[in-house]
């Protein structure tokens, strides 16, 4: 079965279908059915078998590399900090096929936001690459 | 196999794994101080504990204790033969344990200064503690921090070998052993193992053993925090902040015993952080509801905790912070936010500093600028759960403080 890390950015991607403010100026029971929606979400890839890993991230990203032979490593912020992408977090998912992946994420999509309505939030579906090759 | 084991017919018992793991510390000390290389005593015991637990079951022994120590003695044997090392075969021969001359708090206190010894890194001596002390087995403390199996076990081999060379014999540093058991109780409770409740049995050892008023102050610490427990979280696993909590709901056995633990440790009169830590938690305990809290005590308790350093807004900021919130309770909002403006340069990162600043808002009666700082906050937490806490919060202060429950023309779409 291949597995599929389904992505949320905080930025980034595609022109947003459906522009929302961020959380915290939502109503407080949107609120709640945002996260109640997000917990049935993990509850149903737990009962189908299909979860294995959840994580957020923080919204803070920095740059590393290496400085060279006896400097410290060298950090930034990225180019474009207010406007480059930047990952929320991920579902890792072990399914089927690519459809149930991208059927997956879409229902993810479907989130209540402000006033009950669908986000239509842009996710971001990739494959990860297995370990073991085929046999043929 | 020892002999304890040749019983066919016994009945399968429920295994306490409590009183089985109560017993690493003893039979550990007791090979250490025969002379045993403690990181080889040390895996030799964990493999005779998983032994146990596979075993005992089915065949209880006679005397547990004789046994680990038997089968713990026979792993190191084997492990020196299969070093081609014939030297001390003759060990073999002297596999039954002597009875143990030492007190069982010693054990516990001389095993502590051992995996909490200075030169290792906070999470190696986290996880040699749970492992040595605790009895838990690399795979239980690997579910606990969310990380491989294998990962700990090489954390913990590492550890121990950078103890090896040091010496073992002389008294450690007690405030190092206090810090780490209460990392272990900080570190909570999320994963398949309640590290809070094994913290607390660890420092109940540790009490046993030393009349340390500071070790006293930290059992009684954790027992009235741990206490609120069961009201912390509601049914769907949101965080319930103290004063909206039900007070029903919280423990009042272990109220009860926190409150005696720190009176005889604050009896010896040399109150330290996790005293004066304990007596604000057990304020909050005592009070039969979140208005009736006693803050001017709260407040006094905090004014000798920020006192205990020389400079607290660098060295002890996290005092200085709980502080304002008392001060805000006591002598009102604005004075409360004038004392967290202190802390911006050190703590103004981090999101404790803007959830304490939104609660002292609210407090004020200025839910926008509260919504506004819980935001803040959101955007700099680490925890899931507090983050939507304070997504939560914000959206609830915000919603307080305008007319109409939503903002912009884009909110409705």
């Amino acid at each position: 079965m291949p597995k599929y890390l389904i992505l949320k950015h905080y930025r980034g991607g595609p022109t947003p279908h459906h522009p929302f403010p961020p959380m915290d100026q939502w109503a407080p029971q949107d609120v709640e059915a945002h996260f109640a929606f997000l917990r049935h979400v993990a509850e149903l890839l737990e009962k189908n078998g299909e979860f294995v890993d959840a994580q957020a991230l923080t919204p803070t990203q920095t740059w590393v590399r290496y400085g060279g032979p006896d400097a410290a490593p060298v950090t930034t912020d990225g180019p474009l900090p207010e406007t480059s992408d930047l990952v929320a977090g991920w579902y890792l998912v072990d399914v089927d096929s690519y459809e149930r992946a991208v059927e997956i994420a879409a229902y993810v999509s479907s989130e209540p936001g402000p006033g009950g309505e669908p986000l239509y939030e842009w996710m971001d579906v990739r494959e990860v690459m297995s370990h073991t090759p085929a046999d043929d | 196999m020892p002999d304890e084991l040749a019983v066919p017919d016994e009945p399968t018992r429920p295994l306490d794994e409590g009183a089985l793991r109560a017993l690493v510390p003893r039979v550990l000390a007791a090979l250490v101080r025969r002379g045993e290389d403690f990181d080889a005593a040390e895996d030799a015991l964990q493999e005779a504990l998983l032994d146990a637990l596979r075993v005992w079951p089915a065949n209880p022994p006679r005397d547990p204790r004789a046994w680990l120590a038997t089968v713990a003695t026979r792993r190191l044997v084997d492990v020196r033969r299969s070093e081609a090392a014939r030297y001390r075969r003759e060990e073999a021969t002297r596999a039954q344990p002597h009875p143990s001359t030492t007190e069982e708090g010693d054990d516990t206190l001389f095993l502590l200064f051992c995996c909490c010894h200075p030169d290792l890194a906070p999470a190696s001596q986290v996880a040699l503690t749970l492992r040595a002390v605790g009895g838990l087995t690399t795979r239980e403390i690997a579910a606990a921090f969310f990380v491989p199996e294998a990962t700990m076990a090489q954390r913990i081999s590492r550890a121990k070998r950078a103890l090896a060379g040091r010496r073992l014999d002389r008294p450690g540093d007690l405030a190092v052993v206090l810090r780490v058991l209460y990392l272990v109780y900080t570190a909570g409770h999320a994963g398949r193992v309640d590290l809070a409740a094994e913290a607390i049995r660890l420092t109940r050892q540790l009490a046993l053993a030393t009349p340390e008023p500071e070790a006293h102050g930290l059992l009684a610490l954790m027992l009235l925090n741990h206490a609120r427990l069961p009201a912390r979280l509601d049914d769907d696993g949101r965080i319930v902040t103290l004063d909206q909590q039900d007070r029903g709901r919280w423990d009042t056995r272990e109220i009860a015993e926190g409150v005696r633990v720190l009176q005889s440790a604050l009896a010896a009169g040399r109150p330290g952080r996790y005293q004066i830590q304990a007596a604000v938690a057990a304020l909050h305990d005592d009070a039969p509801t979140a208005q009736e809290t006693d803050w001017p005590q709260v407040l006094a308790w905090y004014d000798d905790l920020v006192a205990l350093t020389d400079d607290p807004v660098r060295q002890d900021p996290a005092a200085v912070l709980g502080r304002a919130v008392a001060v805000g309770h006591v002598l009102g909002a604005a004075a409360g936010l004038r004392e967290t403006d202190r802390l911006r340069e050190v703590l103004g990162d981090r999101h404790r500093w803007h959830a304490v600043r939104a609660h002292l808002h609210e407090l004020g009666g200025d839910p926008l600028a509260a919504a506004a700082a819980y935001a803040e906050a959101a955007h700099r937490a680490t925890d899931v759960a507090e983050r939507d806490h304070l997504v939560r919060r914000a959206a609830r202060a915000r919603a307080a403080g305008e007319n109409s429950p939503f903002p912009g023309p884009v909110a409705r779409g």
